[in-house]
């Protein structure tokens, strides 16, 4: 059973990524990862999401008949979200007003969908809870990475507004790393976004290819089978 | 007659490859330039060298990456085409870096993402000069007054100093050695609510305005479209870009001014401001991003005379030509779809 955990880890942090491989929820993705405390706080907020949607449609997944079932989901997922969406007003009212739209919007996120249609609605509880955090955990790693990225270029700092999230004293977290740089302005205009997400996933793409060069290339019998078509 | 291979179109061909007509396109930029040498100084020289030498080095590297071949490749000398029109864009007294990005931006992203020479459906040197004016629009205001009306031209190595470690000669600041250009200072000059014929009462403004269009700018205009109309004589270029911007831009910008002279400024300065000469027949008139079909090539080239005119009357910036040219790529595509000449023998359909 703990390699059945092991490969939904792996699946959901990098060969199955929410954000690198099936391109999902790409809207919010490219939208708001202007700094690293925006990323990190919808990241956050999406993997909560992701946990709490699987565990419920997993936990009724007997009880929902399969012609209504995805109205169904949504009406969970929407719920969630509203919560959320409160908690997020009421303790972290400056995130909250910089993400805007975007916290309502992760109803829409197809990643949180696509995993209770695929995973929770076919699987018990905890492996459901895991395969949400896990795939919440990849999504908000791409959030932050590109997050920071983008801060790092287009200003020269990281951390920066992190007392939006971790109250006053976080005011002084903020790193700068070049006194007197202007700035990179393209990174943090939305060209930089679909510019910084292309080079991430050629990155990966990159580490997967030479990982596989040292491996021996196996091939596997291509089996056309007509009934599945 | 007989054939001696079975080949694809075209049967008749020069026996001269890319790197000669990129050779005879950097020979038809030479009087351009020069005369951008001489009314700008030697911050034009700098830009060029810092240019050049950046895309060669990013050419190389990239091909290497890709497991290329390098020495031909770089011998074509498309690389170096790209580098000197984005050089001869970007201001005289850009700081080394500006170029720098800008030309890598163009070579990497704008050529080699999308597979290289020929392959590009933007043209590259564009695209490096849209990245540094969207991300330095301060750096991308370093103009000077042209050296017949500047009476503190900079030496070689005020310029070199200036150029390469940010270093303003003594007893100047940046005020007292960077100017607007025409179209900027026309374009603040509007925004106050004045009128045009009210420009002789702005000195600075005034001063800027030669014989045509702006001082100095517009030999510099004259000495591209000189370079421009040899690039046609020996058919280097086709004559229906060129001709689609210029009469479009034309045709736009005279019907305004007869409208009203007062906020619409006249064809002559239109065509001879800025980098229109340039980008009519240098920049538009690449192969690879523009349309490639006859009728297409004239929508092309007026559609990019009529988005420079649209940015430079309406839009936030003092020239367009760059979004223009981009735009425009984007559409050739679509334009070559439905312009696609008849098969001989068949009569035109549409």
């Amino acid at each position: 059973m703990s390699a059945d955990y092991q490969k939904i880890s792996q699946d959901g942090l990098w060969t199955n990524n929410v954000a690198l491989v099936q391109l999902l929820g790409l809207c919010p993705l490219l939208a708001v990862t202007g700094t690293f405390i925006n990323g990190l706080g919808l990241g956050l907020a999406t993997l909560l999401t992701l946990i709490l949607s699987n565990a419920s449609v997993s936990a009724i997944r007997h009880w929902v008949r399969p012609e209504i079932r995805i109205p169904v989901f949504v009406l969970i997922i929407a719920s969630i979200v509203t919560i959320i969406e409160m908690l997020m007003h009421a303790w972290v009212p400056g995130l909250y007003n910089i993400l805007g739209i975007f916290i309502p919007l992760i109803v829409t996120n197809c990643s949180i969908i696509a995993r209770a249609e695929s995973f929770a609605a076919k699987n018990p509880v905890l492996p459901s809870v895991i395969d949400g955090f896990m795939m919440g955990a990849g999504f908000l790693l791409v959030l932050v990475v590109l997050g920071g990225l983008r801060e790092l270029i287009g200003f020269g700092t990281l951390l920066d507004h992190s007392y939006l999230m971790f109250g006053e004293t976080a005011r002084s977290w903020t790193l700068s790393f070049a006194d007197g740089y202007r700035g990179f302005l393209l990174a943090v205009l939305p060209p930089g976004a679909f510019i910084g997400l292309g080079l991430l996933i050629a990155g990966k793409n990159y580490i997967e290819l030479r990982k596989t060069k040292h491996q021996t290339v196996k091939l596997q019998p291509v089996i056309e089978n007509s009934s599945t078509a | 007659m007989q054939f001696n291979s079975a080949t694809s179109s075209p049967h008749m061909m020069r026996d001269d490859g890319i790197s000669q007509l990129m050779l005879q396109l950097l020979f038809a930029l030479t009087p351009g330039a020069i005369a951008m040498f001489y009314f700008f100084g030697w911050g034009v020289v700098f830009n060029l060298i810092v240019a050049i030498s950046t895309a060669l080095i990013a050419e190389a590297a990239v091909l290497r990456l890709r497991q290329r071949e390098i020495k031909n490749t770089l011998l074509d000398l498309s690389a170096v085409v790209t580098a000197c029109l984005l050089a001869l864009a970007l201001p005289p007294l850009a700081p080394w870096w500006l170029t720098l990005v800008a030309t890598l931006f163009a070579i990497l992203l704008g050529k080699h993402l999308y597979g290289g020479l020929g392959f590009n459906p933007f043209n590259p040197a564009m695209v490096g000069y849209v990245v540094v004016m969207i991300s330095f629009p301060r750096e991308m205001t370093f103009w000077l007054l042209p050296s017949t009306i500047n009476p503190a031209a900079l030496g070689f190595i005020d310029s070199f100093n200036l150029t390469f470690f940010s270093q303003l000669p003594a007893a100047m600041s940046w005020d007292s050695i960077s100017s607007a250009t025409l179209l900027d200072g026309i374009k603040n000059h509007l925004s106050q609510g004045h009128l045009l014929s009210s420009i002789d009462t702005n000195q600075q403004l005034g001063n800027l305005f030669g014989k045509l269009a702006g001082n100095g700018w517009e030999w510099i205009n004259l000495c591209y479209l000189a370079g421009g109309l040899w690039l046609f004589k020996n058919r280097i270029i086709d004559w229906r870009i060129p001709l689609g911007l210029i009469s479009s831009l034309s045709l736009l910008s005279l019907l305004f001014y007869l409208i009203d002279s007062e906020q619409y400024l006249s064809p002559s300065t239109h065509l001879l401001s800025g980098g229109i000469m340039l980008a009519a027949f240098f920049i538009a008139t690449d192969p690879v991003s523009a349309s490639t079909t006859p009728r297409g090539r004239i929508i092309f080239g007026a559609g990019i005379g009529v988005f420079i005119y649209i940015i430079r009357q309406w839009g936030g910036y003092p020239d367009g030509i760059a979004f223009a040219v981009l735009l425009m790529n984007m559409a050739a595509p679509l334009i070559d779809y439905y312009t696609v000449p008849a098969a001989f023998g068949k009569r035109d359909q549409s």
